[in-house]
């Protein structure tokens, strides 16, 4: 039985049937095209399917789409806005905070919360904040330099 | 103004599709009517199989097709191996399990469904009956007897190589002193953030296959799988998209690479697969897995005289593309950076049922490293002096070089101790000491760790490799003279896409942003070999360069025709051919002016030469493609296409210093400093190589302290998951504080040595070595890997001594 979701992806209205059982991931991957938001691990701890659902940062692959019906959701294909990087996406190019690019969106959108809910965090608060997200390029210290760039752009 | 692209940070022009989510990587693909495939697994490690029952999955809505082993076996050639070693034993390695399954993950059938989800409800209906065998598990006990993994053989040891130089003998019969250790280096997972994934495509029609595969090695797959499903090589072309990662475990070719062609090529209908985590910690290979013995023979002095490893290899259930020859790395890097006169290695390789072990970063080399440089710290605890000592005392000097070892190799270019000077000099190693006194005392445990290492990049000579050690570049100037390079080698995080335009762009005097690299697709790109081995810039790098020096010599070579001046009057610099003063004086003054944009519609613009004393090569160019005026001889167009064949390997050093702190009353192990001193060689973007030490130290950070895939003795694999396998995340890793010091490497011309394994190699024995250091007050000589809080809790709390 499928069910009837009605919601707001980076500003655009959707209404779709879906399966209970999609994943929200799936929903914006395979029905909306937005593949941005990648799959790591399933199991929510790798962060790569990360989110904003109602201005917080979630974990897609284990978040159904009926669960986001109502709600509006931000992707990684949302930040830049009018051709404009989010100051994190920035950061990210500007401090080689990224390799392969897999954990990347999810990281930015995680990065882009965290200076939402702290507009100057120290080096620890970043790596708390980041704790939920998992590189294997990085080593880290170029993702934590990049949320210190965004920071400080954004606080001009 | 010549430009000066190489040695600077030069932001990646890869990333803007990537931070925006707008790169594709495999699952990002979708083509109309693409059908899903999810694989039932073996949930045993070793099992006969009765039967196959597929009726309540065949009814699932949606499937459309269902594959075993018995419809595949005479179809599908076997999973490629392609090290050879003498006497090597090379088990049948079907793409799915016919009689038996060997390993838990084992693929027994493909569900071929109209989505994923049904594909995956109906691989769950699929019952599969099995007869339960006998597991062999540990390595050791593979090669003790028991049970036997595949009966043709007789017993469980794949090869036995004994390799290395010296009268390894007579220097034990004549050593003053020896230590002996025996060391673990844990299964490990690479964990690429991606995991595996193919997308076939069959184009009945052209008779034509394509594949997108996250792989390291597009043509070396495309090879492979068109021998194993049996379609003409010119008729398989392989795409890599945006490849998430690899680390090793993407160099190989997977039982799902060729079956997902042959089943397009049934179906005549686009097939998708997308290993979930699960199945990656299961079915892709895995990294390590030695068990071994190190003995060393040294004098009271501390000078090394010998050094013997006698190591069995858990090579798993069968072979993949290069798990035999993992091992035989370790034993060329077992001399480490010293002069050791004596080295021996004996390997036994033993079959298990488990997933093979295969090249994971640093693939052979951080094994050899680990143990060298546990057991210099071995050496200075016996002698107790201090571990920087005992390296000094054995290091070659610079003017030694090339350095010949006894593993065989012949070390190309080093200064070891300026990196070590550097590396104590930015921890202030003397003051540390103090402080680790001073803090003893207090009743704080703190250690300090030293690895100096070297290791072997750049693979490498084709004579050492199964497959081609070359890489090979096209470079074209198109008429409207932006610069398109083509390179075999096949990148996949690491930047060659920027790295790789640098040294293009200051070669040829263009902008970096008038340049492309395109690769990974086989139908593009001439042959190449692919990225691992820390070879993609020192090997791919360097045909790029030899490329666009053979295309600027046809370049020059039109430059004076349309100068009308010889080669001896023309120079290149800043992108143009120019007349020199002197010749200048009797000719044209004027600036060149691009010629692009003024031509009739539908006609390519005449280049404007006339009265020049100067010219763009991207009018030579231009020039080359209209060819109404060129040279006699000369062919149009301007591209040049290089195969370069290095002469050896190359050898990065360098000393990592690791300070940790262990909580006395947790076990928890805390990073205070860590200062690395990499020498890769000429750098041509300092950040892409700060990068690539960051991550492969935090993936020893890893092996040292969290990861271990771990199988019961039934082979029952316990680690299945993210929740289960511990990797490193942002709040354990310290602050590095990198530096390097720069010798260039004579193997090629532009001085490269290579990055991408040094942190995986150097690192992982530091932290160890700083942790049984800061545990030495309780008489800790060694410990096995990964150290958790657990083990270092039992240690304090078994041994009351105070210190």
């Amino acid at each position: 039985m499928k069910k009837a979701i009605n919601l707001s992806v980076n500003g655009v209205s959707h209404s779709d049937e879906v399966e209970p059982r999609m994943l929200l991931v799936h929903y914006l991957r395979d029905v909306l095209g937005l593949t941005g938001t990648h799959v790591g691990c399933e199991t929510s701890l790798c962060g790569a399917c990360t989110v904003m659902l109602d201005g917080q940062a979630v974990k897609s692959c284990t978040v159904f789409a009926v669960q986001a019906d109502g709600a509006a959701i931000t992707t990684i294909e949302g930040l830049a806005q009018n051709g404009e990087l989010h100051p994190v996406q920035e950061g990210f190019w500007e401090k080689h905070g990224l390799q392969c690019g897999y954990c990347t969106p999810g990281m930015i959108v995680t990065a882009a919360q965290l200076l939402d809910r702290n507009a100057n965090p120290s080096r620890e608060e970043i790596c708390h904040g980041l704790d939920g997200n998992l590189c294997r390029c990085t080593g880290y210290q170029h993702i934590i330099e990049a949320v210190e760039y965004a920071a400080k752009k954004a606080a001009g | 103004m010549a430009n000066n692209y190489v040695g600077q940070r030069i932001k990646r022009t890869e990333d803007p599709r990537l931070i925006r989510g707008l790169a594709h990587y495999v699952d990002d693909i979708t083509l109309p009517g693409t059908l899903h495939v999810a694989f039932v697994r073996s949930i045993y490690a070793h099992a006969r199989i009765k039967g196959i029952d597929a009726s309540a999955a065949e009814d699932v809505p949606g499937v459309v097709a269902i594959y075993t082993g018995k419809d595949i076996a005479e179809k599908i050639g076997p999973v490629p191996c392609a090290s050879a070693l003498p006497e090597l034993k090379v088990p049948d390695h079907r793409v799915l399990a016919t009689k038996k399954v060997y390993f838990v993950g084992h693929p027994i059938a493909a569900v071929v469904a109209t989505d994923r989800y049904a594909a995956r409800d109906a691989a769950d209906l699929v019952i599969v009956d099995y007869d339960d065998l006998p597991v062999v598990s540990d390595v050791e006990q593979a090669a003790a007897g028991g049970p036997v993994i595949h009966e043709n053989f007789g017993d469980n040891i794949a090869y036995k190589l004994t390799s290395g130089e010296g009268d390894i003998d007579a220097a034990f019969a004549a050593a003053e002193r020896t230590v002996k250790q025996r060391i673990l280096h844990r299964r490990l997972a690479p964990i690429a953030m991606e995991p595996r994934g193919v997308l076939a495509r069959y184009f009945p029609g052209e008779e034509e296959l394509t594949l997108w595969s996250s792989t390291q090695i597009p043509h070396l797959m495309r090879t492979q799988v068109a021998i194993m499903i049996g379609i003409p090589e010119n008729k398989l072309r392989v795409i890599t998209p945006e490849v998430g990662g690899g680390f090793g475990s993407k160099l190989n070719v997977y039982a799902e690479e060729a079956l997902l062609g042959w089943i397009s090529m049934q179906l005549f209908k686009p097939v998708k697969w997308i290993e979930t985590r699960r199945e990656n910690i299961q079915a892709t290979i895995h990294g390590r897995g030695q068990v071994g013995d190190i003995e060393v023979a040294f004098r009271n002095d501390g000078a090394i005289t010998g050094l013997r490893y006698n190591v069995f290899a858990d090579l798993g259930a069968y072979h993949q593309l290069l798990t035999p020859a993992i091992p035989t790395l370790t034993g060329l890097m077992l001399s480490g950076a010293y002069k050791i006169p004596a080295i021996q290695i004996n390997i036994t390789g033993c079959f298990t049922n488990k997933m093979a072990t295969d090249a994971y970063r640093g693939a052979g080399r951080p094994e050899a490293t680990y143990v060298v440089e546990r057991a210099l710290d071995l050496v200075a605890a016996e002698l107790g002096v201090d571990p920087i000592e005992v390296r000094r005392k054995n290091f070659p000097k610079p003017d030694e070089f090339p350095f010949h070892t006894a593993t065989g190799l012949d070390y190309d270019s080093g200064d070891y101790e300026a990196a070590l000077n550097k590396a104590q000099g930015i921890a202030g190693y003397a003051q540390l000491r103090e402080e680790q006194k001073k803090a003893r005392e207090e009743g704080r445990l703190i250690g300090i760790g030293v690895s100096t290492y070297v290791e072997i990049c750049a693979l490498g000579p084709s004579q050492a490799m199964p497959a081609g050690g070359w890489e090979s570049a096209t470079v074209r100037i198109e008429p409207t003279g932006k610069v398109t390079i083509l390179t075999g080698a096949s990148p996949h995080g690491q930047g060659q896409e920027t790295s790789f335009a640098q040294i293009a762009a200051d070669q040829l005097g263009v902008h970096i942003n008038d340049i492309t690299v395109i690769h990974g697709d086989t139908g593009v790109v001439q042959y190449g070999i692919g990225t691992f081995g820390s070879r993609a810039t020192a090997v791919g790098g360097t045909a790029v360069y030899v490329a666009i020096e053979k295309l600027k010599e046809k370049a020059s070579k039109i430059a004076c025709h349309m100068l009308q001046a010889d080669a001896s009057r023309v120079s290149f610099e800043g992108g143009k051919y120019s007349l020199r003063k002197a010749a200048a004086a009797t000719a044209g003054t004027s600036d060149p002016v691009v010629p692009v944009g003024e031509a009739p519609a539908g006609a390519l613009p005449e280049p404007q030469t006339e009265g020049k004393s100067s010219l763009t090569i991207q009018e030579i160019a231009l020039a080359a493609h209209i060819a109404k005026d060129l040279p006699p001889d000369t062919e149009p167009g301007l591209s040049a296409t290089y195969f370069f064949e290095p002469k050896n390997f190359t050898f990065p050093f360098g000393t990592h210093i690791a300070v940790v702190e262990v909580d006395r009353e947790t076990g928890d192990i805390k990073f205070l400093r860590y200062v690395a001193v990499d020498d890769c060689g000429k750098v041509i973007n300092p950040m892409l190589v700060d990068g690539q030490v960051h991550g492969g130290i935090v993936q020893s950070i890893g092996q040292a302290l969290f990861e271990e895939v771990v199988y019961d003795e039934q082979g029952q694999l316990l680690s299945g998951t993210l929740m289960d396998y511990a990797l490193p995340r942002a709040s354990h890793i310290p602050e590095f504080e990198l530096d390097r010091t720069e010798t260039p490497s004579p193997v090629n011309p532009l001085g490269v040595k290579g990055v991408g394994e040094a942190g995986t190699i150097g690192a992982t024995p530091a932290i160890v070595n700083a942790v049984v250091d800061a545990l030495s007050p309780f008489g800790v000589r060694h410990l096995d890997m990964p150290i958790k809080p657990e083990n270092i809790w039992r240690i304090i709390n078994n041994d009351s001594r105070s210190i």
